[in-house]
């Protein structure tokens, strides 16, 4: 926190701030994600720089008052470019005992934490089992300890609205959000335009809402519980229209996006999973925009439904997490056998098998790139931050249709939920690739071959003249006729590779931010991004050889990627799983790079990979 | 005549007929099968690349090599899935499936009984011969208690799946049985599906005599099938026999079998496949179960409902009412605000 003190009220200290990281933690029935979500817009409306990080039981409601049942919500906010939610909060917001003993290690020395003392009761210190209070044995003596009594408060705020108790206690969010809004001084007004809307069909819960907010608020004010107030002013950045925005919704719309400039039908087959089920609600809402969304009986009939949509000619689409993923293995062999598009998205999350629903994790690239039976390569590419996945699904839909192949796009856990504000894109430059179903009977076979890139013609069912079978059982090149001849079976093997290798002439080349030589090249993929990117230009500040290379398009690699490698001495490759893109460059360049794995569910902080950069210079 | 528009030549059966050589065993049911529904594609007035025909994996699924429509031979069990996708997509195909007893019942029941559920207008034409053909001969889920294969050499240990009942069970609105060699009520049959909105299921007993030889002949063989074949036709009271003088009534709630001279009782059930109710249905489904009693085969049920096409691209249109928003508003929406 660095900062510069001014005075805007006679007596009342403001302190300029350039960043703050705030951590909101609760039972997961405290409303913590909704608090932190405004605060959140309300950030971002005022012109914040801001990344967010929501950390949410895989239980929906884990019993009251425990440590599984703890609900998580950081958001880091600043008037310069940032890059992650923020390494460790300035300010913990604890309303119980449970989220106080699981989130206060991460806390700054003498950061701010402000906890609701009415659920500090025996009872309550039993669950998170405290031996002893925290907030009367010293040990918390490290923090600014700011002790709000919120229930009671709350409760007497929303006195005379004839709430029940459950109700009235439902509020205290709404108190610590008003807190935290005087201590930033933020306007409150886009919040209450959101309550209004949320509850305007039950007034008094509204109002409820509003007089608790409003009672933060003034307690604070009033009460001068917060030596000082600050400001955190608006971060320059380019200009032009902007919306905060969750990687599961940029992708939603990337996919639309890219549907509509191929001018395709957008069809989803999907099937309930943990952290990709939103892109399935988001599209179920797009309806207008002509999506069919089909929400299968399970993942092998998502993928299934898919591929006969395209096989109709629509853009077929699916979307999942790991174990979806690997259910729907032996499908995308099929797809990538009868070489029809198809969109692959896998939000991946902790594994193996059931292993952490909700948590982030990058250990499924290996899985992208193997996961099939026999010889069956698929592109794959993965979104960098929030923003990015808009972008990687409107590449995803361009690959799959120019190609002819299915299409794996990886996101993750941390960018599917975690949000960032985004710049819009414009339309125009977002260019149209209109696809036209092959019609033309002369001299059609459904394996005939483009040229340039080795795609079959996509003719689909209803055209007359172009009857023909497809199916899983190898084919004749060219007539598509089942085939068991041994040099064809080669032929086609190395044809589909071939095909799948040259959608390197169709990608950009490898970026690198920093000098394109040096000592150190940091190599990243997917999430890791921001950590990443922090770290490098943080170590460059302080006068280091480091640079930072963040691939998107997995597979094939760009086509200059391994000159971009060989111009640095070392290279460091962060990744959320046991080394898998380490183990790709390894394998395809022959290259001692170091690997730095992590596989807590959680993403890298900055200061882990400065860590790292550190130790190879 | 040069004017006007030139109508569509009529399609024959030669017109559904591919390049390809069909190879199933010779005297395999498969063959006559085929040619059934050859003939009655030719028949439905469809024009020929509107017909889509999707399979899995089995002897059987090999059929969409064999006709010369669209054809897609996917993966195992998950047929139901891909014409979903397909019908979904394009509701003006005419979409029919083609599987077994092994890929409908077993990998794929999951997926079929959620196809009947959802009564998508696919045409689900399951060949039944109680066994594992491609994979030379394990126990199929129709295969009877005990029966000896090489996965059960003491004979099977497990009861297996009346299709009828199942298909009834996950709300098929469609549910019809056949025989490969009964070609012209075969034919019939499959007119009845084409016709029908919605998931049709059609069990037809096909011989596999390779593995399975002579499965159903209890009830097939010339020699016995008027006795013991019931035929289910619509608005006809329910007689067989070679004498035509056993009926079915209900007595309770059971089917009582009533042998009768001259002129069938007045009180003789009369075949009502319109019925939305399925329970009597249901209770001819299993009829052929029970030794005494024949085997019915024909229409069970014929219960027109929108399909779930029909519903899904409803509510596409109600959403478009006002029009298609744009991309620009899609990317815009929510919350935004302008840097300057």
């Amino acid at each position: 926190m660095s900062s510069t003190e001014t005075t805007k009220e006679e007596d009342q200290k403001q302190h300029v701030l350039e960043s703050v990281v705030i951590r909101f933690t609760g039972d997961s029935g405290d409303g913590m994600q909704l608090t932190g979500t405004q605060f959140t817009s309300t950030s971002a409306l005022l012109g914040n720089d801001i990344a967010t990080l929501p950390d949410f039981p895989a239980e929906i409601r884990a019993p009251a008052g425990s440590l599984p049942g703890v609900s998580g919500f950081q958001l880091h906010f600043s008037s310069s470019d940032i890059y992650t939610p923020g390494d460790r909060p300035d300010v913990l917001v604890a309303m119980n005992p449970a989220a106080l003993k699981t989130n206060v290690a991460d806390l700054k020395p003498n950061g701010i934490l402000i906890v609701n003392t009415d659920s500090f009761q025996q009872r309550d210190l039993d669950k998170a089992g405290y031996a002893s209070n925290p907030l009367e044995d010293q040990s918390l003596a490290g923090y600014q300890l700011i002790k709000v009594d919120m229930t009671r408060l709350t409760r007497k705020s929303v006195e005379g609205l004839g709430l029940d108790t459950k109700s009235a206690d439902r509020c205290k969010n709404m108190f610590a959000l008003g807190m935290l809004y005087w201590l930033y001084t933020r306007p409150m007004d886009s919040t209450i335009e959101q309550i209004r809307t949320k509850f305007a069909k039950k007034p008094e819960i509204l109002e409820a809402n509003l007089r608790s907010l409003q009672a933060g608020y003034t307690y604070c004010e009033a009460t001068e519980v917060f030596a000082e107030s600050y400001v955190v002013p608006p971060a320059t950045v380019a200009p032009g229209r902007y919306r905060n925005i969750s990687g599961n919704t940029a992708l939603a719309i990337g996919l639309v996006a890219g549907a509509k400039q191929a001018e395709l039908q957008l069809f989803l087959g999907s099937y309930p999973i943990t952290p990709a089920s939103d892109i399935l609600h988001e599209l179920s809402y797009l309806k207008a925009h002509g999506v069919i969304t089909f929400q299968a009986e399970d993942e092998i009939a998502a993928i299934g439904a898919a591929i006969g949509a395209s096989y109709a000619g629509a853009m077929g689409m699916c979307t999942t997490s790991g174990p979806g993923m690997a259910l729907k293995t032996e499908a995308m062999g099929l797809a990538t056998m009868v070489e029809l598009p198809l969109v692959i998205v896998d939000i991946q999350r902790g594994g193996p098998s059931t292993g952490l629903p909700t948590k982030t994790e990058q250990a499924d690239l290996l899985q992208a790139m193997f996961g099939r039976n026999s010889e069956a390569p698929i592109p794959v590419i993965a979104a960098a931050t929030p923003g990015d996945c808009f972008h990687m699904a409107y590449e995803a839909v361009r690959i799959a249709t120019r190609h002819m192949t299915p299409v794996i796009l990886l996101s993750d856990g941390y960018l599917a939920n975690g949000s960032e504000p985004w710049l819009l894109p414009k339309v125009e430059d977002l260019p149209k690739f209109p696809i036209r179903h092959h019609t033309d009977p002369v001299g059609f076979r459904p394996y005939n071959r483009n040229p340039e890139t080795l795609a079959r013609p996509w003719a689909v069912p209803g055209t007359p003249g172009l009857e023909h079978r497809i199916g899983g059982l190898e084919k004749a090149d060219g007539s598509g006729n089942v085939s068991y001849d041994p040099l064809n079976h080669e032929h086609m093997v190395r044809t589909r590779a071939r095909k799948v290798e040259l959608v390197a002439n169709d990608i950009p080349d490898q970026e690198v931010m920093g000098d394109p030589s040096g000592k150190v090249l940091v190599v990243g993929w997917g999430s890791t991004y921001g950590a990443i990117q922090g770290a490098v230009r943080h170590a460059r500040e302080d006068g280091h050889s480091v640079s930072h290379a963040h691939i998107r398009y997995l597979n094939p690699f760009p086509k200059n990627l391994e000159d971009v490698l060989k111009r640095f001495d070392k290279i460091l490759v962060p990744e959320l799983n046991m080394g898998h893109l380490a183990f790709l460059l390894k394998a395809k360049y022959l290259l001692p790079v170091v690997p730095l794995d992590k596989v807590q569910g959680r993403p890298f902080t900055e200061g882990e990979i400065r860590t790292a950069i550190d130790a190879l210079l | 005549m040069t004017t006007g528009v030139e109508s569509p030549k009529p399609l024959t059966k030669k017109d559904f007929e591919t390049d390809q050589e069909v190879r199933w065993c010779p005297g395999c049911g498969d063959y006559a099968i085929l040619n059934a529904v050859q003939n009655t594609f030719a028949t439905l007035g469809i024009p020929k690349e509107k017909f889509v025909i999707v399979s899995g994996i089995g002897c059987s699924s090999r059929f969409p090599y064999y006709m010369n429509t669209y054809g897609f031979h996917t993966i195992h069990g998950r047929a139901p899935a891909v014409a979903t996708g397909v019908k979904l997509t394009n509701p003006e195909l005419s979409v029919w499936i083609v599987t077994g007893d092994g890929d409908a019942l077993s990998i794929g029941g999951n997926h079929l009984i959620h196809a009947m559920r959802r009564n998508i207008n696919i045409k689900v034409l399951m060949f039944n011969n109680r066994i594992y053909g491609l994979t030379k001969g394990q126990a199929s889920p129709t295969s009877e208690l005990g029966k000896r294969t090489k996965s059960s050499p003491m004979g099977t240990a497990e009861e297996p799946f009346n299709p009828l009942s199942l298909a009834l069970g996950a709300s098929a609105r469609f549910v019809a049985r056949s025989v490969d060699i009964f070609a012209p009520h075969l034919r019939s049959v499959l007119s009845a599906a084409a016709s029908h909105t919605g998931s049709a299921f059609i069990e037809i007993f096909q011989n596999c005599n390779i593995f399975n030889d002579g499965a159903w002949d209890p009830w097939t063989e010339k020699q016995v099938r008027d006795d013991r074949v019931l035929m289910l036709e619509h608005g006809k009271p329910l007689i067989w026999g070679k004498e035509r003088n056993f009926g079915l009534r209900l007595k309770g709630i059971d089917l009582e079998i009533v042998k009768f001279e001259g002129e069938p009782p007045a009180d003789l059930l009369v075949w009502d496949a319109r019925r939305a109710d399925p329970t009597l249905a249901f209770m001819m489904a299993s009829l052929g179960d029970r030794p005494d009693a024949p085997m019915p085969l024909g229409v069970f049920r014929h219960h027109d409902q929108p399909s779930f096409e029909q519903r899904v691209h409803q509510q596409l249109t109600e959403a478009q009412a006002k029009g298609v928003p744009s991309l620009e508003s899609l990317i815009g929406a929510g919350e935004v605000w302008d840097v300057k």
